[in-house]
């Protein structure tokens, strides 16, 4: 059988990483391939290789049983390669008619694109108006943009890197049915994922990579999910579960808090209300976009909220900021780790003084006691298993999951009553994912209460016991999970896109 | 082709090696220069006037503490709100009103004899610093103007203002119509430290500064709030500092002391305030501060090798009849070779095959 | 007032405008592309030198010109080398750009400083310029004026009617992006800044060469510094360059009249007008967009760009 794509013996490093180590693959036409496996096992590298980003230390490639070797992506799209990437590829001041020509790369200006764009979103049941800014689109349109880009290259491979991760039930479902579609028409799919369920839904193949190697070709319909993420993994996960949930009276709550948004691509929040209790976890879900950071940034003090809109243990704390907000024992873990949780050309012990300084005798009347601020680094990297050299490491030098095992450690080591944090697993590893997630269960059960703002629902399910629904700026009453929770929350996350 | 290759962490010999590779290409240049294009004038005896002379001649050596201690003092302030990513390039307005508010007090008692007359005038000069890098703190806090802009354009008009009070309520009514104020009292003028210079206390003041801004970044909370809001201000945010209050504190404290040093140099070598008060200093010490990295120890050193670079090109003027503007293209290129090896420091150059690419 | 106050204002506006057009409209492109070149006032001096040195010694005006333009490429060069190639910062290298054009202008225009040379004078095309009214409100200005207009109109053409221009507007919205799909992105923003460059020249040469006669180290006297006051003042939109420079202008000429018409005020108050001005426009314009962030800003906007790939 001729397949479309064929990789043997790829090798890939960066000075003394082996990114790719002896790789080899095939991708038939007109099939769903799935490349799986954790962050940093290489399927990034093994993409860009073959999109022609980057050029490896050994091994080839046939495309069409031909010999293959693109210096760029130019060359890897004169042959019909098209790839939509995992952070869109989008320029927010301009058009989805601009954002497309500049994908083609032999289309000039003058031609009015308007109409052939228009053909192909019907075509692909791809809902999109090529006048409209990108900024302005939500998650879920901006990939369609993507996809358009990419299917009016007439592409015989398509790359999808994380595709589902930033959009709603039901914009999988019919980001599936293009997909299908596709494939019907004899385009082979490269589909990169690590949500196992959907590569066991869609994909009749699947290579699996780990720390580089490849650990097995298969078919995922034959394995099970659990067989699947052990092999990425390659060790057994421990089970979660909270062993008591015993809650007590309100800690915290969002009284009818709305705010306009001060970015022009920015999401209002209209009347915003929640309450926490405490030893309770309580989810926020939602796909990205729909006011999570503005949300995020009124909880944390960065904006000030009205005074009375936000109550922690009975005070308004609306008009105070981060800082006087960490001094009731209210701490936070934001999304974006490096330049906004951490600053990430400071080292770690830098880094710790962010989160309420005065604590432990780090400082005294704004003096650093660089001793005691060591010797607490040292307690966060011991205590949470943070991988580093040393507690001076610049936090840009440390992997996602480490890093993030560090603001976790940094919060959790001043015994928050108020814990917020924003997807607290996100780009983070499946083994610190599981550390994550058993240290935010063992607060809850000391007392303290959690909230979590996140878009991987799996993680929503698995930890809250209270979960409300954002979508464009207002956020669901807590969604009663005892018949069809499921069905109710992503219909809410759809909003007003629903028909 | 050569490809950077981000390190995995600064390299901590290059923070020491760049500078002075910076130092030896710029020789380099500078000897390439008087060989090549400057062909009536020997090299060696242009070196020997511009670098060495400087340093082995008692008179030179004052002179070169003269100049250092406003190049010191006002990169200092320039270096803290570097730090914090406020782009004040306007010293030199800051440091001519500074002259001018300090002078002012010290003119209007120009025949009273006082201790109190230098500290009041101080404070009348970083008042005045201060109240003039306010505009643009207040512009930029308020309308997010860029302070920039700001900060230039009020130099253009402080010089302006200077020959404005020079020609008016300055000038000195026994002056013949000169330009110029009356001369201090004595008593107002700065102490001299090394008999038979024109040395003064200023230097003392500039190197406390240097100690204290250093204590202050290194040893201070609010150091390090400084250096977060310029590196990454959302992180800045997250731990609770005011960015307002970042900008207002780095333009206050580099305004006043360009004030102070302002006045210093009317009320040390000048004597009096004349159109000559503004010597570029407030220009010179952007490259001062960059040089030093920003560090406030380093910056003593780098304005002695700034100062020298003066020096230099006032005797190469006097003995070859080459204009001073020298000084500037040597200091410019210093700065350029700087920053050029400083990417030694995050980034290795590593060989690497072509990456074609279409445009 | 007279027509021919009129006029001679007019003109007037049209002279003290047109090398802030040139050197902004070419730092427009360079921030368009993402790069914040803070060096115009060094490139501007480096190019009105080199455009009265080569006046000076041929006496051809169009030879003049083009060595200003290639002055300011030659030093814009520079900046390019060590932003792009040496991803230094921005900020810190325009500055020593500015630095060392002035040093470099100064040093090598030391011979020159008593010399005098020929303007460029107004184009005077027979028949048609004699026109009344008409003749010398459109067919009466120096040709460099017209130059700068048909730049301004040129820049518009590249940047919204060319796929080049998509491009390079889009390496200034989000470079890894264009980077990702394989636009080359430092080709772009080096050629941006040399053109960046060439309209410095080009502005400073229509000091030396068309405003006064004579060379002087300090004859920008912070006109590159108001033309990056007027790349913000027109949202990076290029004919709102020709408005601004048309109020700068205007500013300009009237206060130099009306030192003429003897108001009792120094001159150095007066002279203050153009700098005070600046500061006013950059502070009505936050006035109007209050409480928005600015989204006509190009978001790479001296941000450095390096790809790991």
């Amino acid at each position: 059988m001729k397949y479309q794509l064929e990789i043997q013996n790829i090798t890939k490093s960066y000075g003394d990483l082996k990114a790719n180590d002896d790789i080899s693959l095939s991708i038939k036409p007109a099939s769903i391939h799935a490349l799986l496996g954790e962050n940093g096992a290489g399927k990034s590298t093994l993409v860009k290789v073959i999109y022609g980003s980057l050029q490896p230390d050994s091994g080839q490639m046939q495309w069409c049983g031909e010999g293959y070797s693109p210096k760029s992506p130019f060359e890897a799209r004169e042959q019909g390669i098209a790839m939509v990437f995992q952070h869109f590829s989008l320029f927010e001041s301009l058009t989805v008619a601009e954002n497309i020509i500049l994908g083609l790369d032999d289309i000039g200006l003058e031609t009015d694109f308007t109409e052939q764009i228009t053909k192909f979103s019907k075509q692909y049941g791809l809902n999109i108006n090529p006048q409209q800014v990108v900024g302005d689109l939500s998650v879920g349109a901006r990939q369609r943009v993507e996809i358009i880009r990419c299917l009016m290259q007439n592409p015989k491979l398509l790359i999808m890197d994380e595709p589902t991760s930033v959009l709603t039930p039901q914009e999988v479902t019919d980001l599936f049915v293009t997909l299908r579609k596709l494939a019907e028409d004899g385009c082979a799919i490269l589909y990169i994922s690590h949500k196992l369920e959907e590569v066991r839904q869609i994909c009749s193949h699947a290579t699996i990579l780990r720390g580089g190697k490849l650990v097995q070709n298969c078919n995922p319909q034959d394995h099970s999910k659990q067989e699947i993420a052990e092999m990425m993994i390659g060790k057994k996960l421990i089970q979660l579960a909270r062993s008591n949930i015993t809650t007590g009276q309100d800690i915290f709550s969002i009284n009818n808090l709305s705010r306009k948004s001060d970015d022009m691509f920015g999401v209002d929040l209209h009347d915003i209300s929640l309450t926490i209790k405490k030893g309770s976890i309580v989810g926020i879900a939602g796909v990205a976009g729909n006011g999570q950071d503005e949300l995020m940034q009124l909880l944390i003090g960065e904006v000030e909220a009205p005074e009375e809109t936000l109550v922690f243990k009975g005070e308004n704390i609306g008009g105070l900021n981060s800082h006087q907000r960490r001094q009731l024992s209210m701490f936070f873990i934001p999304e974006e780790r490096l330049g906004h949780g951490a600053v990430p050309d400071m080292g770690l012990h830098e880094n710790m003084l962010l989160s309420r300084p005065e604590k432990s005798e780090m400082t005294h009347y704004g003096v650093i006691n660089w001793n005691n601020v060591e010797k607490l680094t040292q307690q966060v990297i011991d205590d949470f298993k943070v991988q580093t050299q040393s507690s001076k490491m610049q936090a840009k030098s440390l992997s996602g999951g480490n890093l993030q095992k560090f603001m976790v450690g940094r919060e959790l080591i001043q015994n928050p009553e108020l814990l917020i944090v924003s997807q607290p697993t996100w780009g983070v590893d499946a083994g610190s994912e599981n550390n994550i997630h058993q240290a935010l269960i063992a607060l809850a059960d000391q007392g303290s209460a959690i909230l979590i703002i996140s878009q991987d629902l799996d993680e929503i399910l698995t930890l809250c016991e209270q979960i409300h629904v954002l979508s464009e700026g207002s956020l669901s009453a807590a969604v009663d999970m005892k018949d069809n929770g499921l069905e109710k929350i992503s219909h809410l996350m759809l909003g007003s896109e629903q028909q | 082709m050569i490809r950077l290759i981000p390190r995995t962490e600064p390299s901590k010999a290059m923070i020491f090696l760049s500078p002075l590779l910076a130092l030896v290409l710029t020789a380099l240049t500078a000897f390439f220069i008087f060989t090549f294009i400057l062909t009536d004038i020997e090299v060696s005896s242009v070196f020997f006037t511009l670098f060495v002379e400087p340093l082995i001649d008692t008179y030179y050596i004052s002179e070169l503490l003269v100049k250092a201690a406003p190049l010191i003092m006002i990169a200092l302030g320039l270096s803290i709100g570097f730090r914090a990513g406020v782009w004040n390039i306007g010293a030199e307005g800051q440091y001519v009103i500074g002259g001018i508010t300090g002078g002012a007090v010290g003119l209007y008692f120009y025949n009273v004899e006082g201790f109190w007359l230098i500290p009041l005038m101080s404070i009348a000069a970083i008042l005045g610093g201060m109240l003039y890098a306010g505009i643009a703190a207040f512009l930029k806090t308020k309308f997010q103007v860029n302070e920039i802009l700001v900060t230039l354009m009020l130099t253009y008009v402080a010089v302006l203002f200077l020959s404005a009070m020079l020609q008016g309520p300055m000038r000195n009514p026994s002056g013949f119509n000169f330009p110029e104020s009356r001369l201090f009292h004595d008593s107002a003028l700065l102490p001299i430290i090394w008999q038979g210079t024109r040395l003064n206390v200023g230097l003392i003041v500039a190197i406390m500064l240097s100690f204290l801004t250093w204590f202050g970044i290194k040893k201070h909370l609010s150091g390090l709030q400084i250096k977060i809001s310029g590196s990454a201000p959302r992180a800045a945010k997250f731990a609770g500092f005011d960015d307002k209050q970042t900008i207002w504190f780095s333009l206050l404290i580099s305004g006043g002391v360009a004030g102070l040093a302002g006045l210093f140099e009317a009320i040390g070598p000048a004597g009096q305030i004349t159109p000559g008060l503004p010597q570029f200093y407030g220009f010179t010490a952007i490259i001062v501060a960059f040089l030093a990295r920003l560090h406030p120890i380093a910056i003593i050193f780098s304005s002695l090798l700034i100062a020298l670079t003066y020096l230099g090109g006032e005797n190469v003027q006097i003995y070859f009849n080459l204009p001073s503007s020298i000084t500037n293209i040597f200091q410019g290129m210093l700065l350029f070779y700087f920053l050029a090896c400083d990417i030694l420091i995050q980034y290795k150059i590593v060989l690497f095959k072509t990456v074609q690419q279409r445009l | 007032m007279n027509e021919g106050l009129v006029f001679a204002i007019i003109i007037g506006i049209s002279i003290a405008s047109a090398p802030l057009i040139f050197a902004a409209i070419g730092e427009l492109v360079v921030e368009r592309s993402g790069v914040l070149n803070l060096g115009v006032e060094g490139m501007m001096i480096v190019g009105a030198l080199a455009g009265f040195v080569v006046e000076f010694h041929t006496e051809s005006s169009l030879l003049a010109v083009l060595a200003a333009l290639l002055a300011g490429m030659a030093i814009a060069s520079i900046f390019a080398f060590l932003t792009q190639i040496l991803l230094t910062n921005h900020v810190a290298t325009g500055l020593a750009l500015t630095l060392f054009g002035l040093g470099i202008a100064a040093f090598v225009g030391r011979s020159y400083t008593e010399e005098n040379i020929e303007l460029i004078s107004e184009i005077h095309i027979p028949l048609i310029s004699d026109l009344p009214i008409i003749g010398p409100l459109l067919f009466g200005y120096n040709p460099l004026v017209y130059l700068a207009f048909i730049m301004v109109f040129l820049v518009w053409w590249f940047l919204f009617k060319t796929k080049q221009g998509l491009i390079l507007r889009a390496i200034g919205d989000n470079h890894d992006a264009a980077h990702a799909i394989g636009h080359n992105v430092i080709r772009y923003r080096v050629l941006a800044i040399l053109f960046g460059g060439a309209m410095a020249g080009i502005g400073g040469a229509f000091l030396s060469l068309v405003q006064v006669p004579i060379w002087g180290e300090d004859m920008t006297a912070g006109r590159g510094w108001i033309a990056l006051a007027l790349v913000v003042f027109s949202s990076w939109q290029p004919f709102k360059v020709i408005l601004g420079a048309l109020i700068f202008g205007g500013i300009t000429v009237i206060q130099l009249h009306a030192q003429g018409f003897d108001i009792r005020i120094s001159a150095a108050y007066m002279s203050m007008l153009p700098y005070l001005a600046t500061i006013v426009i950059l502070v009505s314009l936050r006035i109007r967009d209050k409480n928005k962030t600015n989204r006509t800003m190009p978001n790479c906007l001296g941000r450095i760009f390096h790809s790991t790939t």
